[in-house]
């Protein structure tokens, strides 16, 4: 008897330890990305390195037309996605009845988002960039990179509109408020946090991009900053892999790419952080 | 005994879901300045019943009505009637306590800023009185700027009150108001029905047997979606005339 | 005529929603038809079979061949490598936080996991690089360092996030009354997490594991960066591959439009699309099938 119970514990201890091993496995694992990035890439980030074009065949200077190229594409992708995706919500949420077909869509759209991010990337390149000629462009990329996202908008989005009680839209309803007032003044206002996760969440993912970008807009080198839409960009994401890929002088340029991706790996902490505060302030929010 | 004037009358009300039906032929007529309660077994399609006279049962995909509800001799399911201007003139307050997610103002105010009023005096006025006549504004003159969830069950029940008496309803309807409140929150909630239909007409729907006898001046017995006995609510508790009906009240079943 | 007013405009504004989600469906399913209208007519030139199994991919070759054999087999053989990380790291890590972990462990690593999940591929990929590459090169003692088994760990950790949330949600949804019962007959919490709790959120964990490997299929930067590029079929894992991703990414941009290694990499995409379409249906059914078992509702 005394001899099974010690046995029964011993299991219990090495497969606990096995529990904490793969966590810390894990953690340990963002900790060294985290960690090699931040201490090289510190080295080479500066006023200069932000705010400079690159010289002297990408060995000198800094990134500031790959890091403006990037907030243009994730603007023209949010305003793109963002209102799409909500009104889509919206429409399937609050104005669609609840039929089979509205499920449908549901599932069709959570499959879309799980499609390959290189797929969007060919489907850009054959509808903007040939279909309608806007070229390897900002405008291209931008439309591409927002149709990648606008899954993830609709379905946070939808999440969110459900989460929202019933009971707020019936008493809105009995007071005499249209459907249109409902949803502007309750379920938006009370599904906005949530929809606020989704928007800032996919902002931190379109940013760090590259695959759809590959043929639809970026380019390595520009001179100067894009001034139309039209415009070829420099882009972060693409810039760390033409670096490393296409460079000449792998030295130098390394550091460069390195520089880059703590840019990149700032923003997404960032974005991640502001996400989750927002999340946490919901919660202590209303408890209905 | 006053003579009653007739506020609502119902007739030949059937109501479905899908294919099922939940009221059978009901026909009764509901006086003016009157609490009419509705009671029943649970299931027995009293919510369903109470949710035809502002038409909430719309919101329900499947849902079909048959029959006539006229409200001052006008027929409310009339196709042309505008359901937006119905719900205006009948209020209506939850089983659950539902404020919305704003301030104990902004929920008040709500009725009339939808309805197109902008005289911001007017408004302030106009959830001074609301709230006096939902006997909550001493408890919360000072705060009225706080979040609404922040109010206790019974309060949050009492601001869903006044939230539907800004409109200036004609008709009040209330679907279990007291069922998530305690005994002294339940008091005060019948305490103000009682003061209240002096202006309004009310319909109640309890499962609180004393409740109804309490509060109500008429009581209309539902079962399995029919009407089975609706009298003076003295009568209805005292002498009923179906056996069911009083094998009902004296708990011997639901 | 204030109410005419407002009924105008609750039409209106019915419309425009209308409009603009049929507008995103129409964006979303344009897709799949782009895929069939530019991938389908590489099969004019090369018949189907020749192209999954045809063994050489020589796409600008003056005598071109598009098998894509080594392709599919390498996508294949980085996204089971993948696995084989992010099972253990994904359901331990969640039974760890589920389990294990006290209320301030959890409010720190939930976090951390959903970061883990929201760094960009191409920060991986470089990672991978300049850092894990190099290492496992010395460590191993192979001759490159850019090899299907370098692919294979960085996916892992990058799956693991998607495994760990939703093993976690779905060992959440597991009653309380399960484990109170085997706590009652004298289990420990080990045999109750194994015997009890794991076979309860099974399907669920299950669920979260396709959908990490659907995300490791269709990774492109990190394996573009990572893998080495070599278009032969693999003999082990410490070799250098090319999986069906960074094909679409290396060649797309040489590739002439309406040429046939055009439609041969759209033809990649259709595939690569089929196989997510594939785990995802098989994840929805799965995850259907176990909120009916747990009796949770939608």
């Amino acid at each position: 008897m005394k001899k099974t119970l010690a046995k029964k514990e011993l299991v219990q201890r090495l497969g606990f330890g096995f529990l904490s091993l793969c966590i810390m496995i894990t953690v340990f694992f963002l900790g060294l990305l985290i960690y090699f990035i931040a201490v090289r890439g510190i080295k080479v980030i500066s006023w200069e390195f932000l705010t400079q074009a690159p010289r002297r065949f990408m060995t000198q200077g800094g990134v500031a037309p790959a890091i403006v190229g990037t907030f243009y594409l994730t603007l023209g992708a949010i305003s793109l996605a963002l209102p799409l995706g909500l009104a889509c919500a919206i429409y399937l949420c609050e104005y669609s009845p609840k039929s089979s077909i509205v499920n449908i869509i549901r599932i069709s759209i959570n499959n879309l988002a799980g499609i390959p991010s290189v797929v969007f990337g060919l489907f850009g390149f054959a509808v903007f960039v040939k279909f309608f000629g806007f070229g390897v462009s900002i405008l291209s990329g931008a439309l591409t990179l927002g149709i990648m996202v606008l899954p993830g908008i609709i379905s946070a989005s939808q999440e969110a509109f459900l989460a929202v009680p019933q009971s707020f839209r019936e008493a809105s309803f009995a007071l005499g408020a249209t459907q249109w007032q409902t949803i502007k003044n309750i379920v938006i206002p009370s599904a906005l946090p949530g929809i606020l996760t989704g928007v800032i969440l996919s902002i931190g993912r379109v940013a760090g991009e590259t695959a759809p970008i590959l043929f639809t807009a970026a380019t390595f080198y520009i001179r100067g900053y894009p001034d139309s839409i039209f415009s070829e960009v420099m882009a972060l994401p693409y810039h760390i892999y033409a670096l490393m890929t296409e460079g000449t002088h792998p030295q130098e340029q390394t550091q460069i790419a390195y520089g880059c991706a703590l840019i990149l790996l700032v923003l997404v902490l960032l974005v991640s952080g502001i996400a989750i505060f927002i999340r946490q302030r919901k919660r202590s929010g209303y408890g209905h | 005994m006053d003579i009653n004037q007739i506020k609502i009358k119902v007739e030949g009300v059937n109501f479905y879901y899908g294919s099922k039906q939940a009221l059978r032929d009901i026909a009764l007529d509901i006086y003016k300045n009157k609490v009419t309660a509705i009671i029943g077994p649970s299931g027995c399609g009293k919510s369903t019943f109470i949710r035809l006279f502002n038409r909430m049962n719309d919101l329900i995909p499947g849902a079909r009505f048959e029959g006539k509800i006229l409200i001052d001799g006008n027929n409310i399911y009339d196709p042309k009637l505008d359901v937006v201007d119905l719900r205006r003139s009948v209020g209506m307050v939850f089983q659950k306590p539902n404020p919305f997610p704003k301030s104990i103002y902004e929920n008040v105010a709500y009725g009339l800023s939808i309805n197109g009023i902008r005289d911001k005096g007017y408004i302030a006025d106009k959830v001074d009185k609301s709230l006096k006549d939902a006997a909550l504004y001493s408890e919360v003159k000072n705060r009225l700027s706080d979040n609404a969830l922040a109010l206790s069950g019974g309060q949050q029940q009492r601001l869903c009150i006044a939230r539907a008496l800004a409109v200036e309803p004609e008709v009040l309807l209330m679907d279990e108001p007291a069922s998530a409140l305690d005994p002294t929150a339940t008091l005060k909630i019948e305490e103000l029905i009682h003061e209240l239909k002096k202006k309004y007409t009310i319909i109640i729907v309890t499962h609180n047997m004393q409740q109804a006898a309490r509060i109500s001046d008429y009581t209309a017995f539902f079962m399995m979606g029919e009407l089975i006995e609706y009298d003076i609510t003295s009568k209805i508790f005292t002498k009923p005339s179906k056996k069911i009906t009083e094998d009902y009240i004296t708990g011997r079943f639901g | 005529m204030y109410f005419n007013y407002l009924h105008l405009r609750e039409i209106v504004y019915k419309w425009i929603f209308n409009i603009l989600a049929f507008a995103s469906l129409l964006f979303l399913f344009g897709i799949t038809i782009i895929l069939f209208k530019e991938g389908l007519p590489l099969f004019k030139e090369v018949s189907a079979v020749k192209f999954i199994f045809g063994t050489s991919w020589y796409p600008t070759h003056e005598h071109p061949e598009y098998g894509i054999l080594p392709l599919i087999l390498a996508s294949l053989l980085v996204t089971a490598g993948a696995l084989f990380f992010c099972i253990p790291l994904g359901v331990g890590s969640a039974l760890y936080i589920h389990e294990l972990a006290g209320f301030k462990q959890r409010a720190f690593l939930k976090p951390l996991i959903e970061i883990l999940a929201a760094i960009p591929s191409i920060v991986y990929g470089f990672f991978g690089m300049v850092v894990v590459a190099p290492f496992l090169q010395r460590v191993l003692n192979l001759p490159v360092g850019l090899t299907a088994f370098t692919g294979s760990l960085i996916l892992g950790v990058m799956a693991t996030p998607t495994v760990c949330s939703i093993a976690e949600d779905a060992l959440s949804f597991v009653p309380k009354s399960f484990r109170e019962a085997s706590y009652a007959v004298g289990a420990n919490r080990w045999q109750t997490l194994t015997k009890v709790v794991l076979p309860a959120a099974g399907s669920g964990i299950s669920t979260g594991i396709i959908l990490g490997m659907s995300r490791a299929v269709g990774e492109t930067m990190t394996v573009l960066m990572v893998t080495g590029g070599a278009a032969v079929i693999p003999r082990s894992i410490f070799e250098p591959v090319r999986p069906m991703t960074s094909t679409i990414a290396a060649e797309m941009g040489e590739a002439v439009m309406g040429s046939i290694h055009y439609h041969a990499l759209f033809a990649i995409g259709l595939i690569l699309f089929l196989f997510t379409l594939v785990f995802n249906i098989i994840a929805e059914i799965i995850s259907r099938r176990f909120r009916l078992k747990l009796g949770l509702g939608r």
